[in-house]
């Protein structure tokens, strides 16, 4: 992983200021009632994770975010701005990106067209060379089939193409779900880069000692509701609890 | 020899007019997953659209062909936006037996108000007599359905498969929500798509229309054709369609030559054949 320092990077984020602003939000999959009034905040330059066991509604919720699931309710602020009503790609739009889960990787598309597929949404996102400064693999790999990479050069991938577009809230479900180890480590250190650049991060993570190396707060999810939040300061005092909490 | 080549040429003719509405329907079928059994009929409306242009507006052949796949893509469009699109997520039946309605209605108006027999629609003055090739004789007209045809399909392989236009289609067949989690204005992208699809389909009308009168039933004729080469190229493969296409139509011609009373049918036995070693289609990816 090369520690070159990302170039003149836009100040994204003055830290500090509230830059998303969840409220009673509550999601349904068609008569599944999966979010019962979801409240948190993230702060700019945060990374903010969300942590629970599998089916708590982590991923639903990052998903109600980006106005991907079709019914929900409540209050979701981005900027100040309401968005629970808006379309998922107008809240692209506003600067959100969304890194889901599966990854995402388009199979008919090559490395080079699912990296350049998400269009630029607003000045600021990282060019292209400073792009394979994270992830070298990749410029190896363009012309290849998206879907024969590794997992974690689709990872990788499937980060690189939300830096592009200039998006400064940038949403990661699970980035390190099935990953070696080694490479897992190497999301961290990006995350952490990312994070110096001012992004905004909000992570779904289940591996809770990967989310303790980049976190700066955590929400604990349980049935739809957040029934925790602390900051790193306070992980040490909190350990027994979110042994309890998330059964391991 | 000169009966030959002679039914090769009307192959290539046929196979311009199968690659266009294959694609038509490749398009459609890749990124809405709609099996849109109205092209056929909206085939014919391009014909008409011509027809109309020419006799009551006096606008001829070359405007007809930017005109008329505007106007009849511009009315699949509105089909799209109040029909199709409602469909989303169903299965592909509903699809299938809106869309056969569909034709059913348009081919009945034109019906009643035109009969069965075909309307005459001339060669533009620019396209008529024919060259001397020495093996054969080539009708101008002929030869240049041949070439306009494969250039359209060819630009249209191109517009999808190396634009960024085309890399947002493709995504959007694999994963819409993702796409338009990007900014991507998927409903729009789709209802430009289907309309896109549409146009080809007139556009063969209209380049058929010299050739083969303008009829209200056409496109039914046709349809049942085209929709074996899209089976046989596989469905949504763009270039697998314009292949097969061509392929089918020269197939079906040497037929004609070799063995006249299978020439009817070899298309429908080459795709149970396809079907039966390949059932994604030549060219097709498994779902």
């Amino acid at each position: 992983m090369p520690d070159t320092a990302i170039a003149e990077a836009p100040a994204r984020a003055a830290t500090g200021g509230n830059i998303l602003q969840v409220r009673n939000l509550e999601a349904w999959y068609g008569e599944s009632h999966i979010l019962h009034g979801i409240d948190f905040d993230v702060n700019a330059g945060e990374v903010v994770t969300l942590l629970g066991r599998n089916g708590a509604g982590k991923t639903t919720t990052l998903k109600s975010i980006m106005g991907i699931i079709g019914k929900r309710t409540g209050s979701v602020k981005f900027n100040n701005q309401e968005i629970i009503r808006a379309t998922s790609d107008r809240i692209a739009r506003m600067g959100v990106a969304f890194c889901p889960e599966e990854r995402g990787i388009f199979s008919s598309l090559d490395v080079r067209e699912n990296l350049m597929l998400p269009p630029v949404v607003r000045a600021g996102g990282l060019p292209l060379d400073q792009i394979f400064e994270l992830f070298p693999n990749l410029k190896e790999r363009l012309s290849s089939q998206g879907t024969k990479l590794s997992g974690g050069e689709q990872q990788m991938l499937a980060i690189a193409r939300i830096l592009r577009t200039g998006a400064s809230f940038l949403m990661l479900d699970e980035p390190t779900e099935g990953l070696a180890p080694v490479i897992i480590q190497q999301i961290g250190h990006t995350i952490a880069r990312l994070k110096k650049e001012g992004f905004t991060i909000l992570l779904v993570e289940q591996n809770f000692r990967f989310a303790s190396t980049v976190a700066d707060r955590y929400y604990v999810v349980e049935h739809g509701k957040i029934i925790d939040g602390f900051s790193n300061s306070e992980l040490a005092a909190n350990m027994d609890k979110l042994h309890t909490y998330l059964g391991v | 020899m000169q009966a030959l080549y002679a039914q090769l040429l009307v192959g290539l003719i046929n196979g311009s007019f199968y690659a266009l509405l294959s694609l038509g329907l490749a398009v459609i079928f890749g990124m809405l997953n709609i099996i849109n059994f109205a092209h056929g009929a909206l085939y014919m409306m391009g014909a008409f659209v011509a027809y109309f242009l020419l006799n009551l507006g006096g606008i001829n052949y070359w405007w007809a062909l930017l005109l008329a796949p505007i106007i009849v893509g511009i009315f699949g469009m509105i089909l799209e936006r109040t029909m199709l699109q409602w469909l989303t997520g169903l299965d592909h039946l509903y699809g299938l037996l809106l869309t056969f309605g569909i034709a059913l209605i348009v081919q009945g108006v034109f019906q009643n108000y035109f009969g069965s027999s075909g309307l005459p629609y001339a060669i533009p003055d620019q396209l008529r007599g024919g060259m001397n090739l020495g093996f054969m004789f080539l009708p101008i007209y002929r030869g240049w359905v041949v070439v306009f045809s494969l250039a359209v399909c060819l630009a249209t392989w191109f517009l999808i498969e190396k634009t960024q236009l085309g890399a947002y289609l493709r995504a959007a067949t694999e994963n819409p929500t993702l796409v338009r989690a990007f900014g991507i204005n998927v409903p729009r992208m789709i209802t430009l798509t289907y309309g896109l699809g549409v146009g080809l389909a007139a556009l063969a009308g209209v380049l058929s229309a010299p050739i083969n009168q303008v009829r209200p039933l056409m496109g039914a004729d046709l349809i049942i054709v085209v929709f074996a080469v899209v089976v046989i190229g596989g469905m949504g493969s763009i270039m697998g369609s314009i292949i097969t296409g061509f392929a089918l139509g020269v197939i079906e011609g040497l037929t004609k030559y070799f063995y006249p009373e299978a020439s009817n049918t070899v298309v429908f036995v080459l795709m149970v054949l396809v079907l039966l070693v390949k059932p994604t289609g030549l060219t097709g990816r498994a779902a």
